[in-house]
């Protein structure tokens, strides 16, 4: 996926411009909001990383599917990558809300159905890696693994209608006021969107090489401890790989 | 078709002969529901109109986590007994030994539920004994045991699945849970079957889409 480092490069350099060009738009180009204030500029944040918590769960079932479909080690990959990345950036949706809020509502926390969406996806994507973390390495762990990720995604849209119907019976005091996004404010929109779509693809292409390259040191290890050990300290330090081979071998 | 559901009933019968004896499962669940639901008694003080407020939230918190408990034994007793190999050696398809265990819990949580119903509505003098607090529980019931089984067999294998199954199970129910407990507080409310019918909507919903998924996801857990 990355074995060219002049794309990794390039692409870094195209992510590290548009981030400039994005804050720049946010803080100092887009005119202040007339009814929020300054604290509007959190918004910019806000929705383009919500979107992309969303999009990673779908990114994470599309690989869990397609990983169950041909047992191809890279789809799971992926599906770690983007597992991985979709919780930082439900974190920073969580964060940014609440920041927002505050001030905006007089509240942190409030039943709206994306924050509430997004909270829960929070925890299966935590659940997720917890999972990844208590299991030993192998065909297995993958295989459950896509199962639990594509239960989440199916998940996701049956919380997000249940949250829609809690906040139709239990209306809060709060007012979302729609800003109009039009003008400059839509398009500082758009593009923190687009950059933060970029940031979300280069930081999972990151981690789904790194992750290759620990499969690889894996199987390595596995490699030189199947071999009978030249000096007892070897075999020490390779304790780990021999009891997960069994379960990797299966 | 007819065999099929004798298989189903065969496997869900095993687990209900093994519970006869041993009662495992459903004692921990009607157990620790009870505590829940008496400790949170003495955590609020209980007014008629607080009651209602707060007792369908405690109510169903306490089904769900206690059925967690309970659904971590039907596989974990499969997988102390080395008896999961033997399930799976059996020539029926995997989706009939998943419907078995789902059929098998979801009689322990029915009949967990008989018993918490009536101490619940006693303690916090609220009437849950209602035909309609009847079918949520039931609607429930089913999503909880099919969601709990896929779980349940997906963690078995893990070194602390006691841990692992809550945190999985318990997000995923999280539209079930939000369904049984604001149909709830419409019902000891004074609401009829339409003031709830979108949570019941909801539930359907939920129960048909994961019956179906877990289902159809149940082959790839036991695989060797």
């Amino acid at each position: 996926m990355t074995a060219l480092p002049k794309i990794r490069l390039i692409w870094l350099g195209v992510t590290a411009a548009l981030m400039a060009l994005t804050l720049w738009m946010i803080f100092l180009w887009v005119p202040t909001e007339i009814n929020q204030g300054n604290i509007q500029r959190s918004l910019y944040f806000h929705v383009p990383v919500a979107w992309i918590a969303m999009v990673a769960i779908v990114l994470v079932a599309v690989a869990s599917v397609a990983y169950l479909k041909t047992r191809d080690e890279k789809w799971d990959r992926l599906a770690v990558a983007g597992a991985e990345t979709g919780v930082i950036f439900a974190a920073l949706m969580l964060i940014t809300g609440m920041v927002w809020a505050k001030p905006v509502w007089g509240v942190w926390w409030t039943g709206e159905p994306k924050l509430t969406t997004t909270l829960i996806l929070f925890f299966i994507y935590v659940a997720y890696l917890m999972f990844r973390a208590y299991f030993p390495p192998g065909e297995q762990r993958r295989r459950l693994a896509a199962i639990i990720g594509l239960m989440g995604a199916i998940d996701t849209p049956i919380i997000y209608y249940g949250a829609q119907l809690w906040e139709r019976a239990h209306p809060s005091a709060v007012v979302g006021s729609d800003s109009s996004i039009d003008g400059p404010i839509g398009l500082t929109w758009m593009v923190a969107t687009l950059t933060f779509s970029v940031l979300f693809v280069y930081v999972a292409s990151e981690r789904y090489r790194l992750r290759k390259q620990e499969d690889e040191v894996m199987a390595l290890r596995r490699a030189i401890s199947l071999q009978p050990s030249r000096t007892p300290s070897s075999s020490m330090d390779n304790a780990e790989p021999i009891s997960s081979a069994p379960a990797g071998g299966a | 078709m007819l065999a099929s559901l004798g298989t189903v009933w065969t496997l869900a019968r095993k687990d209900l002969l093994l519970e006869l004896r041993s009662r495992d499962i459903v004692l921990a669940i009607v157990v620790f529901a009870l505590l829940v639901i008496t400790i949170f008694t003495f955590a609020i003080e209980l007014t008629p109109s607080r009651s209602r407020d707060v007792g369908p939230g405690v109510l169903w918190a306490a089904v769900a986590f206690a059925g967690v408990l309970g659904l971590n034994r039907s596989f974990a007793m499969e997988a102390e007994g080395s008896t999961l190999d033997g399930l799976m050696l059996t020539p029926v398809s995997r989706e009939l030994i998943f419907f078995g265990k789902v059929l098998g819990n979801f009689i322990f949580v029915i009949i967990a539920e008989i018993v918490i119903f009536p101490v619940f509505e006693a303690l916090f003098n609220i009437s849950v004994l209602q035909i309609e607090t009847i079918v949520i529980a039931l609607l429930a019931s089913i999503g909880f045991s099919a969601v709990g089984t896929a779980f349940a067999a997906v963690s078995v294998r893990v070194r602390s699945r006691e841990i692992m199954l809550p945190l999985l199970f318990l997000p995923t129910s999280v539209p079930l849970i939000m369904a049984a407990v604001e149909s709830t507080s419409v019902v000891v409310n004074g609401g009829s079957w339409a003031d709830f019918s979108d949570w019941l909507q909801l539930a359907i919903m939920f129960d048909v889409i994961f019956v179906i998924a877990s289902a159809v996801l149940f082959q790839y857990v036991l695989e060797e």
